[in-house]
C-alpha cells in the first residue's frame, strides 16, 4: 500500500467564511479538497456535510456535488462544448433543470464572472486565457453551490488577470454569502482576502487561525517551506533598523498606515484616507 | 475506471530471459511464431511447448503474469476451437447434430489450434513482460535497419513509437483529472444505457484530444530547440551490444527451429 497522503485530518468548515488553504507541493492539498465533495473516498474517517456522512448508504453524493462546487486547477482544460453558454450549462443539465432553467443559472453564473456578453456564443477556444478560466469557474457557478472550492484559481495568470479573479471571488464571497474554500501558493493574496487560514503539511493541518495568528508563526511556516507575506518582512527589517513599527502587518495597505503612524509630525491624520 | 490501461507489461526482475539483447527476443518470438504455423505432428508441438516452458521457467516471472496475458484472447480461443471441432469433414463421425457434426478429424485439428493459439500469445506475452517498451523500440529500429534502403523511415517509425508509449500514462492521468473536474460538475458515467454512456464520453474525449494536441505541440517544440533532426548522425546513450549470451541463445534458437522443422517427417 502507498502511505496515504492525509492523515490524522480534522478541521470544520463553518458557513460563511472566506478560507484560504496553504501548503507546500505535496502536503496533501488536492487531496483534501477532493475529499470534501465526495470524489475521493477516505480510507478511513468521515466527511460530513451538514452532519451527514457523505459516504452513508443513501447519501446522493452527485447532489453533494451541486452543493459543494470544486474548481480545479487550470479550469479551462475541462471546456468542450461548441459554445461557452452550452458549456456553462453543463452542470445544470446534470443537476436534471429544465431547458430554461438551465440557461437562467448559466447566465446569471456568466455574469457573476463578469465576461463579456459578446463571448456567450463563442467558442470557448477563442476566449483568452482569463476569459477561458472565468468560463470554466462559471461552469461550477451555475449549479449554485453553497460552498465553492477552488484549487489554485489563479496559476499562470498574469497579474491582472490574477486580481480580476481574486477580486471577483472576494465578491461572490460578500454578495452570495457563500463559504469558499481556495488553495493558494501567494501569501500576500491569502493575506489579503481571507478571514480564515490552513495550513497543510505531511498530510496534516498544522496551523488553523486568522492570518495575523498564522503569519504571526513565521518561523514555522518558514520550516514547511511556506513563508509570509512579504510586506511583513519589510516591517521587521524596519523593526531591526530602529524604527518603532509593529510587524503584524500583512498587507501593504496595513504597512502603510502603520508606517506614516510613526512618522514624526504626521500622526494619526495620514492614514484617515 | 481508467487506471488499469496498461499497455508494456513489462515485470521487473533480473533474469537471464531479462538481460537477453531485445533483438534476440523480437527475433526469437518471430521465428518461434513461423515454428509454429511449420509444426504439423504432436511431436512438434512437443517440443515447441518444452522450449516455451524452458523460457518462462528462466524468465522468473511468476506464472499468474502469464496467464493474465491469456485473459483478452480466451473469447477468441474459444470461438476458434468451437468453430474447429464442429464444422471440420471428415470421415470418423462421432456426433452429428443438423449440419453440425464432431469428427475425429475436428477434434485432433482443435487440439493442434488450440495449442498453437496457446503458445502464441504465451511466447509474445513473455517478450513483453521480460522487455521494456522502450528496448522493444531499440530492437525494432535496429533490425528493420535494412529497409531504411527501400525508404522507409525506420528511426521516425521507432521514435513514433516510443513517444506513444511515453504519452500513454500521461494521458492516462490526464483523463483521470478531466474525468473528476466533470464529475464535480455533475457528470455520470457510470449510470444510463448504452447510448447515454456513449454520450457520457464526449466531455472527457473532447478535452483529452486537445490535451494531446496541445502536449504534442509542446512536445515538438522542446525537440526542436534540442535541434532534433530525426535518426541521421544520431548516437545513442545505451547503444545495444551484443554480449556472448546473446550468440549462445541465438544458437539455441537454430537449433529449437531446425528440430521443429524436422518433426514434420515424424509420423506421427
Amino acid at each position: 500500500m502507498a502511505s496515504p497522503a492525509v492523515h490524522g485530518l480534522s478541521a470544520e468548515l463553518a458557513d460563511g467564511q472566506f478560507i484560504g488553504l496553504i501548503g507546500h507541493t505535496g502536503s496533501g492539498k488536492s487531496t483534501f479538497v477532493q475529499l470534501l465533495n465526495g470524489l475521493l473516498r477516505p480510507s478511513s474517517g468521515r466527511i460530513l456535510y451538514n452532519s451527514e456522512d457523505v459516504w452513508g448508504q443513501k447519501y446522493d453524493r452527485k447532489k453533494l456535488r451541486a452543493e459543494v462546487g470544486l474548481v480545479f486547477q487550470y479550469p479551462e482544460h475541462q471546456l468542450f462544448e461548441a459554445d461557452v453558454l452550452t458549456d456553462v450549462c453543463f452542470g445544470p443539465r446534470n443537476m436534471g433543470l429544465s431547458a430554461e432553467e438551465q440557461k437562467e443559472r448559466a447566465l446569471a453564473a456568466l455574469r457573476q464572472v463578469k465576461l463579456d456578453e459578446s463571448c456567450y456564443a463563442m467558442s470557448p477556444f477563442e476566449l483568452s486565457g482569463g476569459q477561458k478560466r472565468r468560463a470554466a469557474i462559471a461552469g461550477v457557478l451555475a449549479m449554485q453551490p453553497k460552498v465553492l472550492i477552488l484549487d489554485e484559481p489563479t496559476a499562470g495568470l498574469d497579474p491582472r488577470g490574477r486580481d480580476e479573479i481574486y477580486d471577483l471571488i472576494s465578491g461572490m464571497h460578500r454578495e452570495l454569502g457563500i463559504t469558499i474554500l481556495l488553495v493558494s501558493h501567494s501569501m500576500d493574496d491569502v493575506a489579503k482576502y481571507m478571514d480564515r487560514i490552513l495550513v497543510m503539511n505531511g498530510g496534516v493541518i498544522a496551523c488553523d487561525g486568522t492570518p495575523k495568528e498564522v503569519f504571526s508563526r513565521v518561523r514555522e511556516l518558514e520550516e514547511m517551506g511556506l513563508a509570509a507575506p512579504q510586506i511583513s518582512y519589510i516591517m521587521r527589517h524596519l523593526q531591526e533598523q530602529g524604527i518603532p513599527v509593529r510587524t503584524d502587518a500583512l498587507t501593504v495597505e496595513e504597512a502603510a498606515r502603520e508606517i506614516l503612524r510613526r512618522l514624526p509630525g504626521k500622526r494619526d491624520t495620514a492614514a484617515e484616507r | 475506471m481508467f487506471r488499469e490501461i496498461t499497455l508494456g507489461q513489462y515485470y521487473q526482475t533480473d533474469s537471464l530471459l531479462h538481460r537477453l539483447d531485445p533483438r534476440v527476443k523480437v527475433a526469437g518470438v518471430f521465428f518461434y511464431i513461423i515454428s509454429l504455423f511449420l509444426i504439423d505432428r504432436f511431436a512438434g508441438y512437443l517440443a515447441a511447448g518444452a522450449f516455451l516452458f524452458a523460457a518462462v521457467a528462466l524468465s522468473r516471472v511468476p506464472f499468474r503474469y502469464i496467464l493474465n496475458g491469456m485473459r483478452p484472447v480466451l473469447f477468441l480461443l474459444s470461438i476458434t476451437v468451437l468453430f474447429n471441432l464442429f464444422l471440420t469433414p471428415g470421415e470418423h463421425v462421432l456426433w452429428r447434430f443438423w449440419r453440425l457434426q464432431l469428427t475425429m478429424e475436428g477434434g485432433r485439428f482443435a487440439l493442434k489450434m488450440a495449442f498453437r493459439l496457446i503458445f502464441l500469445i504465451t511466447a509474445s506475452t513473455l517478450m513483453t513482460l521480460t522487455t521494456t517498451p522502450n528496448q522493444m523500440t531499440d530492437a525494432l529500429e535496429k533490425l528493420l535497419r535494412p529497409l531504411r534502403r527501400l525508404h522507409v523511415p525506420v528511426h521516425e517509425i521507432a521514435m513514433m513509437m516510443s513517444i506513444a508509449l511515453r504519452f500513454i500514462p500521461i494521458l492516462t492521468e490526464e483523463l483521470d483529472k478531466i474525468q473528476k473536474a466533470q464529475m464535480a460538475r455533475g457528470a455520470d458515467f457510470e449510470s444510463g444505457g448504452l447510448l447515454a454512456r456513449v454520450r457520457a464520453m464526449v466531455p472527457l474525449l473532447v478535452p483529452l484530444f486537445i490535451a494531446a494536441f496541445r502536449r504534442a505541440n509542446d512536445l515538438a517544440m522542446a525537440m526542436e530547440a534540442r535541434c532534433y533532426r530525426g535518426g541521421e548522425g544520431r548516437t545513442r546513450m545505451k547503444p545495444l551490444r551484443y554480449q556472448r549470451r546473446d550468440g549462445v541463445a541465438y544458437l539455441v534458437l537454430i537449433l529449437y527451429f531446425a528440430a521443429a522443422a524436422a518433426t514434420r517427417a515424424v509420423p506421427f
